[in-house]
């Protein structure tokens, strides 16, 4: 079953350029962007301001994944992990352009733009970001 | 709040059962628990099922009027229910019920869950479970529900000193039980090497830390407490229910080792019953992978957190250990049609309590639980039962 072409334009500006939020009242970042901050709730409504995520951060946890949907066939195994940003923030991306092995929990990685996935032969390729060992 | 008892349970096998339908499974288990229950069709006031996602697996939805219809209570024009909560939709559904009888508005409720998973390849019925995870901002990326599980397991190891073994260990442990239940999808013993050696899904997680894609439907009977004894002997007490929720993608929990929900909704259980963890002789947790049930053990209070893994191995989740956890033989190795789940625990319980789990069965169960999971844990029910005599 395909998916309509708005579901991933719609997501660009922080697929593509990390953009999240910043709450205006107590200063957290979230991402992807927020209309209410988790913590403080009814305050932040229409606080929330754009924030651009400066694209490092640091791995907490990480899988190789052997078993994928058939969108990832092709790149199976790939390395997934939750990463802290340094804005405090987690996430979930691809770790690339590193072994499986050579992946350690604390190591810091940096955000780069990568094709994610594309909908079947004749589909949409979409985009985003993915990490790879941070240069220094 | 008036108290609500179960009175009938019904199950059918579990399994990869190509000749049966989602109709055939979800009306076998419903007969079954109004026999067990001894009503008949006249006396049920409402339907509550839980159900996943049949509109993935089958591409059917409005599944609430089809098992009425086919339970030959068209006549009748009960009000049915369908509740979706990823993985815990069934024993939402319990909870919901439970609700309905404690306020008057109904005194008998049949809860049902079902779930038809063979009807879509392996790979397409692992995407579909992965869509109660986050879709925008985990699977697109390419997060599996197996590699999320994955990452606690191996976050788990990095803080807590957890072994692959210890994982390995609650798969043993709950084949062993499934060893022992006729109704379980696998009931063979497997050796720690078997565990190790398969192939990794998500490291380090392999084939065998996963449990596998079922059919399968059961269901119970709920009846206000004040009635029950009219029609059992045996009625069990449903004394507490708690349900919770939290951030729906895995990175944005306070942390990823202690389900917040699953914390959270046992408290609000053990509170309402009085009761607390140690007073607990059996109880089915969600175990998709063998990391959950760790988590789950520790979450609950069962042991302390980080200790899951020695617990496992030292046996004091085994049948008859210090809490028989998975007697079932749990998601893992009973099976596991994602909308049958949390109403299949609730059948386990019943049956520990009533003293009818033949071999499996716990010596001296008075108090059982039931904890099920919605994604990687953004939603949480738990339900005490009590023996009623």
């Amino acid at each position: 079953m395909g998916t309509a072409i708005p579901r991933f334009w719609r997501e660009i500006q922080s697929r593509y350029n990390l953009v999240g939020t910043k709450c205006g009242n107590c200063g957290k970042v979230d991402f992807p962007p927020r209309s209410v901050c988790p913590d403080c709730g009814r305050k932040s409504v229409g606080r929330m301001e754009t924030y651009k995520l400066g694209g490092k951060g640091t791995v907490v946890t990480y899988t190789t994944i052997y078993d994928a949907p058939s969108q990832f066939d092709m790149q199976k195994p790939y390395v997934m992990a939750i990463i802290e940003m340094e804005e405090g923030v987690r996430l979930t991306s691809q770790l690339i352009d590193v072994k499986p092995e050579d992946v350690k929990i604390g190591m810091r990685v940096q955000a780069t733009f990568r094709k994610l996935g594309q909908e079947g032969d004749a589909g949409v390729i979409h985009y985003g970001y993915k990490f790879r060992p941070a240069a220094t | 709040m008036r108290d609500v008892a179960v009175i009938g349970v019904g199950e059918t096998e579990f399994g990869e059962l190509w000749d049966r339908s989602f109709r055939d499974l979800g009306i076998e288990a419903g007969l079954k628990a109004i026999q067990d229950a001894k009503i008949a069709s006249e006396d049920i006031d409402a339907i509550y099922i839980g159900n996943m996602s049949a509109g993935k697996f089958i591409d059917q939805e409005h599944v609430s009027a089809l098992v009425a219809d086919y339970s030959g209570l068209a006549k009748h024009h009960l009000p049915t229910v369908r509740v979706e909560g990823g993985g815990a939709c069934g024993a939402i559904a319990l909870m919901q019920a439970r609700l309905a009888i404690a306020s008057g508005m109904y005194d008998i409720v049949v809860v049902g869950g079902a779930e038809k998973m063979t009807d879509v390849g392996d790979v397409q019925a692992a995407e579909i479970l992965s869509s109660t995870a986050d879709q925008e901002w985990e699977s697109v990326f390419g997060a599996t529900f197996a590699g999320l599980y994955a990452m606690m397991a191996r976050r788990h190891m990095y803080e807590y000193g957890t072994k692959r073994e210890q994982l390995a260990a609650v798969a043993v442990k709950n084949h062993k039980n499934g060893s022992l239940n006729p109704e379980a999808q696998f009931q063979k013993e497997i050796t720690l090497e078997t565990v190790l050696n398969a192939p990794l899904v998500a490291d380090p997680l392999g084939l065998f830390d996963c449990a596998p894609l079922s059919d399968g439907a059961a269901a119970v009977v709920l009846c206000s407490a004040d009635r029950a004894r009219k029609f059992t002997d045996t009625p069990i007490l449903l004394r507490g229910s708690g349900q919770a929720s939290d951030f729906l993608a895995l990175h944005d929990r306070r942390d990823l080792l202690t389900m917040d929900a699953t914390v959270v909704a046992g408290k609000r259980a053990f509170q309402q019953a009085k009761l607390e963890p140690k007073d607990i002789q059996v109880a089915e947790v969600h175990d998709n992978f063998t990391i959950t049930e760790i988590l789950a053990i520790e979450d609950l209070r069962f042991v302390e957190k980080g200790k899951g893994g020695p617990a496992t191995v030292d046996g004091v989740t085994a049948l008859n250990g210090q809490i028989s956890v998975n007697t079932s033989g749990g998601l893992k190795a009973r099976g596991q049609p994602v909308g049958a789940t949390g109403v299949a625990q609730a059948v386990e319980i019943v049956k520990q309590l009533r003293g009818e789990a033949g071999k499996r069965q716990v010596v001296g169960a008075i108090h059982g639980l039931t904890h099920t999971l919605g994604g990687t844990g953004a939603t949480a029910v738990v339900h005490l039962f009590e023996r009623g005599d």
